[in-house]
């Protein structure tokens, strides 16, 4: 039964095979390079599009229970490590774009948060949120997904604690430690708003990361069908230890939404890249980005910046190894 | 006729300038008197309690934070707060 949702629901085979056949009827092979390219691309694209319309509808209908004020309220009632895996399982369903760290950080801060708290939630906030879970199981199964789950929030109760015990209380910027807390109280939405708002999430979503869709697709594409597998072996594989150092450093300073990322992981694995070079890639790209940096820039000082960017990467390339670790057992 | 403020919290990205443009936009459509204003100062979005960006301000009076709303949608408000 679990078999059924996973291939047909989630993984939609039915998709690729209706697909394969209407190209067929064109006259098309579908075992040959330019016919196997265009059906990986026309499925993934058409499948990708159908997850991300289903899954933001969903995902955003739920975050309208938790936007980050009531995050906040939530928060502020817990102690110790208790509070940062709180703020860290909150991250995941708060709604948050990256300009949104700036006002959430100093909300979170000017309300009385530690910072070790403050940070368990930026840290999984982004890399880890229902949407990716549900992305990846349907693409490499429950038990990888869940894992990834996994990691990203112990990263960020870990990351959390590390800059809990550094102490860097005085590294945030002066503007935020010397506010008084301004609370907000914004009426509930109704259902009908709730649902509007889900609706046009997806539609902006939609919008906003189509072309990254498509872009990532063709990539996939053509790691699928052109380049040759030994040199994907060699420098993403079994072949080369420092595979996940690599990934990691390439997808810190890129950011691409996770819908784009998917068909890119997808080929490089079937092409013999080891599962934790494509995972730490996939985290490095959606967990840090140069946009999201400058940003936190603003509202914490030098240091306390480099140690977050510092615990992330650290995280990442930890967890890298481990999925390689643990490849056999995931997939 | 009474001058109506509009106040745009936003951080400078796109979705925030897209807010403000919808605002500029509908402020036109209704062909009403508005000082519209973009406020991108942390300090002040943080005094106002704001969390999530971009936010919205009729009168001084917090109507929407962290969406983008469409320029009907801003036009709607507009009418039922006048």
């Amino acid at each position: 039964m679990l078999k059924v949702i996973q291939n047909q629901i989630l993984g939609m085979q039915w998709l690729k095979i209706l697909i394969g056949k209407m190209l067929e009827s064109f006259g098309l092979d579908i075992q040959g390079k330019t016919g196997a390219s265009l059906l990986f691309f026309l499925y993934d694209v058409i499948k990708i599009s159908i997850l991300l319309f289903v899954l933001i509808f969903i995902i955003s209908y739920i975050q309208s229970y938790f936007p980050p004020e009531r995050s906040k309220k939530i928060m502020s009632r817990f102690d110790g490590l208790l509070a940062q895996i709180i703020a860290a399982l909150l991250g995941t369903v708060t709604p948050f774009c990256s300009c949104s760290s700036i006002p959430i950080f100093m909300g979170f801060t000017a309300a009385g948060l530690p910072l070790g708290v403050t940070f368990s939630f930026l840290i999984s906030s982004p890399m880890v949120d229902l949407g990716s879970l549900i992305l990846l199981a349907s693409i490499f199964g429950w038990k990888l997904a869940v894992t990834y789950v996994i990691f990203g929030l112990v990263i960020a109760v870990a990351g959390g604690c590390v800059i809990k015990h550094l102490n860097m209380e005085d590294q945030v910027a002066d503007f935020i430690r010397n506010s008084k807390a301004a609370s907000i109280e914004l009426q509930k939405p109704m259902q009908n708003e709730r649902v509007k708002a889900a609706l046009d999430s997806v539609c902006n979503t939609l919008k906003k990361v189509f072309p990254y869709i498509v872009a990532g697709v063709a990539i996939g594409a053509v790691i699928h069908n052109w380049i040759p597998q030994l040199w994907i072996v060699n420098t993403l594989g079994e072949k080369n230890p420092f595979g996940v150092v690599l990934a990691t450093v390439f997808g810190i300073p890129m950011y691409a939404d996770i819908f784009a990322c998917i068909p890119i992981v997808e080929s490089l694995l079937t092409k013999g890249a080891l599962l934790g070079v494509v995972m730490s890639f996939l985290m490095a790209v959606i967990a840090l980005s140069l946009p999201s940096i400058i940003m936190l820039k603003k509202a914490v000082k030098p240091k306390l910046l480099a140690v977050f960017v510092g615990i992330c990467t650290v995280g990442i390339l930890l967890s890298g190894y481990l999925f390689n670790a643990l490849q056999a057992l995931l997939l | 006729m009474e001058k109506f403020t509009v106040k745009v919290f936003g951080s400078g990205c796109k979705g925030c300038q897209a807010l403000h443009q919808n605002v500029i936009d509908a402020v036109a459509e209704m062909n009403i008197s508005a000082d519209v204003q973009y406020i991108t100062d942390m300090q002040k979005i943080m005094e106002s309690g704001i969390m999530s960006l971009p936010a919205l301000a009729l009168n001084d009076k917090l109507i929407s934070t962290g969406k983008v709303l469409s320029v009907s949608d801003i036009k709607r408000i507009i009418d039922t707060t006048i």
